[in-house]
């Protein structure tokens, strides 16, 4: 994702990258995962799953001085 | 080849830099030096000697499995890309630390805060980052309490813990006093920050039943709506009939935040903590890259000399020498021990090979630092005069403007009343005198350098846009960290019976929150009815905290280099220990011991307590002098548990050095062991 050339391709890669770093991306990365190697445990819904990341998220130190 | 042309094309453009700051001693230098200077520092540091350390001390082997790969579940151990958990690991551990800690070091003059950042952060900070996340990847993301245990067993683990309690709690008390000095009688800056906790909740909504988990919209629709809070804040200040609703007391913003504290750890996460967040880190971000382009396209020039009288020890806003308490005042920026916290943890379990510590360690504490540089630069290159008048308590340099600029004057730092009044009202505020805590004055140098690049006329909204960004991620830290420090709480509780270490059980819920925001609360209120301003105690006591916690991690690395490697290459993280330990106990020491009554806390408690008993003291500052005098006392009570505990672990650390060296039985090493790595092949090409 972070070879493409050209404009349109920085951009796009910027975008990526802002999505990926954002968490904006975690629900279509965690179906893709579910779909290769946990298909037979039911699949989370978007709700569900952001919750469920939350809690997991700010179960530990996250945030520094 | 090009490399190498490179680097030394650096090597050359950085000594010139640091050499132009070398001989501008006595002229004012411009602020493109120490960018420059500290640029040039970084890379050669990141080129070089995390490079060394890299391979030769930490064997980073890129053929080996992290934890991300093996134990990838699609969630929190995911191999992620570098640039990617670079952002991530940035933003976590980026926080409002080395934004004070520069701007009150800046009383020395501007020389020895940037050299301490610049070394300190080099040599030390990105060192200890980085060998911390390399260790705790190989060790499946374990955390640093549990590193802790591992090497030094359970009363180790226990003295890591407790530690890290109490710096929960000195954190977010100095910070909610940050905040209220900002806000007090403000109405602008009240109103504002009070708008931003209705948006964080409209964010929360968003992202939770609206349009769920669509993180970069919601932020959007976040900072738009804190922008409109931003205009909205001027408004109400101009406004005769709604101004005095937003127009409180230092105190009464107190309970304010302590009010808010407690409803931010006992609400669910996703309805103000997370948004709060996300808004915090988009705005710290932004502000941290305008700030760059600002400084470099205005260039301003440093008006605070490179040392100034202070360094013997007489500062205003904080007694105590140069040596140590530069080194402890500025702890974020150069060396953080806090930062141990995230890169054990969360971090290691995204990492997708081991050669990405490097970027990832050392390259977010070398950014770091470079926002407190540039911190550095907003505060000195206002009038040092204007600084002082800013950042000097009232019971330090006079009640009243006249008796004020009249004091600081005297020290040969010009400034008049006119030049304060005309500075506040261009900046939307009544007064700028006795704005302690160092985000006021820092707003006024970002408001400057930013209404000096983008139009002056909007000085007072780029001034409380700064007063924005600060309050909002100063409050970000003071959730979190009271969100964690209830955890910590409940882990201790739950030793003693059991049912109150259930993270999930509401009594024990709104117990452990009660107790944690008492305790920073405490230290809160009493900062704020302290004449002197509070965070001339608690800003040290918060740094030697720090310190302390980075020589835990840095005593942590050390015996595990000793037990691994060459003994020899264990000096990369013992000579930053050895440093830490000098200074912390010095600083320790004298705030225990001296006579001073600026500087030692028990002398400042003697000579309070005998001017009480002598009715010195004029009648309010007699009510409130037996809670300083009580408060005092604990400080220093706090300051020798620190070193002990930091003393206890490098003896631990020692010990198991001298029986490596002796070739004594030690405890097993409890890193995974090593599987190769079938992500090789895909990394070579980038990831899927």
């Amino acid at each position: 994702m972070f070879t493409r050339v050209g404009l349109v391709g920085c951009v796009r890669a910027t975008w990526a990258w802002l999505r990926a770093a954002s968490g904006d991306d975690a629900y279509e990365r965690y179906r893709r995962h579910h779909g290769a190697c946990h298909a037979a445990v039911p699949l989370m819904g978007r709700r569900e799953f952001y919750a469920e990341e939350q809690r997991r998220k700010w179960s530990g130190v996250s945030r520094c001085c | 080849m090009l490399k190498r042309i490179a680097g030394v094309l650096l090597a050359v453009v950085g000594a010139f830099a640091l050499g132009g700051i070398a001989l501008h001693r006595h002229e004012p230098i411009n602020a493109l030096w120490l960018v420059t200077a500290a640029v040039c520092v970084y890379l050669l540091g990141y080129r070089f000697y995390a490079a060394w350390i890299a391979t030769r001390v930490l064997k980073v082997d890129p053929t080996r499995a992290t934890p991300a790969e093996r134990l990838n579940n699609g969630r929190d151990f995911v191999p992620t890309h570098r640039a990617i958990v670079f952002g991530h690991h940035f933003a976590a551990i980026a926080g409002p630390g080395p934004l004070v800690g520069p701007t009150l070091a800046a009383q020395f003059g501007y020389l020895p805060g940037t050299l301490w950042i610049l070394v300190g952060a080099v040599f030390g900070g990105c060192v200890q980052d980085m060998t911390i996340l390399l260790l705790s990847t190989r060790r499946d993301g374990r955390s640093l309490g549990q590193m802790a245990r591992d090497e030094f067993g359970p009363v180790g683990g226990l003295a890591a813990l407790i530690g890290t309690l109490l710096i929960m709690v000195i954190l977010s008390a100095v910070l909610g006093l940050v905040i209220v000095n900002v806000m007090k009688h403000s109405p602008w800056a009240t109103s504002t920050v009070l708008a931003t906790i209705p948006a964080a909740i409209l964010v929360g909504l968003y992202l939770r039943i609206w349009r769920p988990g669509r993180v970069l919209e919601a932020t959007l629709f976040g900072v738009v709506l804190i922008l409109l809070a931003l205009v909205g804040g001027g408004w109400i200040d101009h406004q005769p009939q709604l101004r005095g609703l937003f127009d409180y007391s230092g105190i009464t913003l107190a309970g304010f935040i302590i009010a808010y504290g407690f409803c931010a750890a006992v609400l669910p996460v996703w309805l103000l903590l997370a948004p709060r967040d996300y808004l915090s880190t988009f705005l710290k971000l932004g502000t941290v890259i305008l700030l760059a382009i600002a400084i470099v396209l205005t260039h301003p020039q440093i008006k605070m000399p490179a040392l100034t009288p202070f360094v013997d020890g007489s500062g205003p806003l904080f007694g105590g020498k140069v040596f140590p308490f530069v080194f402890i005042t500025i702890a974020c920026g150069a060396i953080s021990g806090f930062h141990a916290l995230i890169a054990s943890g969360t971090t290691p379990k995204l990492i997708s090979s081991e050669a990405d510590v490097r970027l990832v360690g050392y390259g977010s504490m070398a950014l770091e630092s470079f926002v407190a540089i540039m911190a550095l630069i907003a505060a000195t290159l206002l009038d040092p005069g204007v600084f002082f008048a800013i950042n000097s308590a009232a019971g330090v340099v006079g009640a009243t403007p006249e008796a004020a600029v009249h004091t600081i004057s005297a020290w040969g730092f010009p400034v008049s009343v006119e030049q304060m009044r005309a500075l506040a009202a261009s900046m939307g505020e009544q007064t700028l005198f006795a704005r302690t805590g160092g985000a006021p004055s820092l707003a006024v140098g970002m408001a400057s350098i930013f209404g000096s690049t983008f139009g002056q006329g909007l000085l007072a909204l780029w001034y409380h846009f700064a007063v924005m960004f600060e309050a909002v991620f100063l409050l970000a830290t003071l959730d979190a960290g009271t969100r964690v420090g209830r955890f910590m709480v409940q882990d201790l509780l739950g030793r003693v019976w059991q049912p109150l270490g259930r993270t999930s059980w509401y009594p024990s819920v709104l117990l452990s929150s009660a107790l944690i925001v008492a305790a920073w609360g405490y230290f809160l209120y009493i900062g704020v009815i302290d004449p002197n301003g509070g965070v001339n105690i608690l800003w040290p006591l918060f740094g030697i905290s720090n310190q302390m916690l980075a020589a835990i991690a840095l005593s942590i690395a050390t015996g595990i280099i000793v037990k691994s490697t060459k003994p020899r290459y264990a000096l990369v993280t013992l000579l930053p220990l050895a440093w830490l330990a000098v200074i912390t106990s010095t600083a320790a020491w004298q705030k225990i011991t001296s006579p001073d009554v600026r500087i030692g806390l028990f002398a400042a408690a003697r000579d309070l307590a005998d001017k009480l008993a002598a009715g010195a003291l004029p009648p309010e500052r007699a009510a409130v002098a037996p809670q300083l005098i009580f408060n005092q006392r604990l400080d220093a009570w706090l300051a020798m548990l620190f070193t002990a505990i930091l003393w206890f672990v490098i003896i631990d650390m020692a010990r198991i050095c001298l029986r490596r060296l002796r070739g004594m039985p030690l405890r097993v090493n409890s890193e995974a062991p090593y599987r190769a790595s079938r992500l090789q092949a895909a990394a070579a090409e980038g990831p899927p």
